[in-house]
């Protein structure tokens, strides 16, 4: 058992061939990140072809500046190449995984470069996106009317908060300071929010590929 | 549960929180059930919106850079190129990365080691999250067994085995650290789902080895050989 694990190893360590990438292309995302944490770079590769459009997206809009855009998605990615090895597929899609990532170095670096630009509401790069393949296309457009869907069903409170902090990177407290309201107030609306966001994305995926629902 | 701290769990998702709530809260989490349970679920909210948010695509250098740096990384070297305005937030990154990989995870360790302290525990959960989020760290390949040994800048080890079963009833895996023939308990740790991330709790010597054997539970004084995972020298 050790053998067969040391010749994966082994394997894993040759150039990315053509043959080996479409082999890759039958892995779920959670099975490419157990390859990631051996070391696997076509892995990664495959990794990014899935995940990489759509973490520059969400890094462009909260960052509104390309270099800084690749610089989270990049840095996000050498911390999925770095700790692979703790993500625990049972408890989340890979996916949210490096997206979270993506979304916490991007704040991150807005903070810092306190590029507080245009309001974050101000959605002005959805004409920008025309490069995606047919198919990603047809999915990814399914998926954002899915989700702009349900925040249209959101009280505009709530909507608001959600969407000022999560796109443009604002923190709490920034928030209330910013509509005037007291913190408590802001924390209340995020949490409402994004529970009733949770209940109508849940209602409308027939997949089952919805993760730990506590409902209790 | 603490209905204020409870409540932060949307705030984290969404990354909004100021860094010392950010802190109370990831402390929170180590002990409260119910807000990893629905900070997971909320995780995959913010997970939709990100697909919503809808920007430009990347430029074909991107994908580059990201496969340059793991190489890189893996041969130990520093790519001065791509890192140039990277390398003063590189270090906060990786420490991301590991806090969020523990909070999608590591959990169930820390629910394993219910007999220890929950708060030496905990220490040596975000000890072994700094060492492996360290940019200066070296990974050593292991002999048998599937893992790595990460080392960092200042010395530091953590063992990581993956595809590492739990023990049988009654048995333990214990760690040790072999200078020579010599070699010196490590400690008694669990696989928690298949892996187990093992802070060593000693200096390892240049040359020493890091072995992993089963042994009655409580731990032993001499190793049972033959181990299951070993280092190759450090």
């Amino acid at each position: 058992m050790i053998c067969a694990s040391l010749t994966v190893l082994a394997l894993a360590d040759p150039p990315v061939t053509w043959s080996m990438r479409k082999h890759l292309a039958h892995l779920s995302d959670e099975a490419l990140v157990a390859l990631v944490a051996r070391g696997d770079e076509g892995a990664l590769a495959e990794l990014y072809d899935r995940v990489g459009r759509v973490a520059y997206g969400l890094a462009f809009r909260v960052l509104r500046d390309d270099r800084l855009a690749e610089d989270a998605v990049q840095e996000a990615f050498l911390g999925v190449w770095r700790t692979a090895a703790g993500f625990r597929a049972e408890r989340a899609k890979a996916s949210t995984w490096i997206l979270t990532l993506v979304h916490r170095r991007a704040v991150d670096l807005v903070r810092r470069e306190e590029r507080r630009r245009a309001d974050p509401l101000d959605d002005d790069t959805r004409d920008a996106a025309t490069s995606e393949s047919a198919e990603d296309a047809a999915w990814l457009g399914f998926e954002r009317e899915r989700v702009r869907s349900a925040l249209r069903q959101l009280p505009d409170a709530q909507r608001e908060a959600i969407e000022v902090a999560y796109y443009g990177g604002y923190s709490q407290s920034e928030l209330a300071e910013r509509l005037g309201v007291p913190l408590g107030t802001i924390k209340s609306r995020m949490f409402a929010g994004l529970a009733r966001l949770r209940e109508l994305l849940d209602d409308g995926s027939e997949e089952g590929s919805w993760t730990p629902n506590s409902t209790s | 549960m603490d209905a204020e701290l409870h409540e932060l769990t949307a705030g984290y998702a969404l990354d909004a929180l100021e860094p010392e709530e950010r802190e109370a809260f990831e402390r929170h989490l180590d002990e409260c059930e119910s807000c990893r349970e629905e900070l997971i679920a909320f995780w995959e909210v913010s997970g939709a919106l990100a697909l919503a948010a809808d920007g430009p695509a990347p430029s074909p250098e991107l994908r580059d850079r990201i496969l340059a740096d793991a190489r890189a990384e893996k041969q130990n070297v520093v790519p001065l190129h791509s890192r140039r305005r990277l390398a003063p937030a590189l270090g906060t990154l990786t420490a991301i990365a590991a806090a969020v990989a523990i909070g999608l995870g590591i959990y169930s360790l820390s629910l394993n080691n219910k007999l220890d302290d929950t708060r030496s525990a905990l220490a040596a959960q975000e000890h072994a999250a700094s060492v492996l989020a360290d940019p200066a760290a070296n990974t050593v390949t292991l002999a048998a067994g599937t893992g790595r040994l990460v080392v960092a800048g200042d010395g530091d080890v953590v063992l990581v085995l993956d595809d590492l079963a739990a023990a049988p009833s009654g048995k333990t895996y214990q760690a040790w650290v072999v200078e020579g023939t010599t070699p010196v308990s490590a400690g008694v740790f669990t696989s928690s789902d298949g892996t187990a991330i093992v802070p060593i709790p000693q200096a390892v010597p240049d040359g020493a080895v890091v072995a992993v054997t089963v042994e009655d539970a409580g731990g032993a004084t001499t190793p049972t050989l033959p181990p299951v995972a070993a280092s190759q020298p450090v």
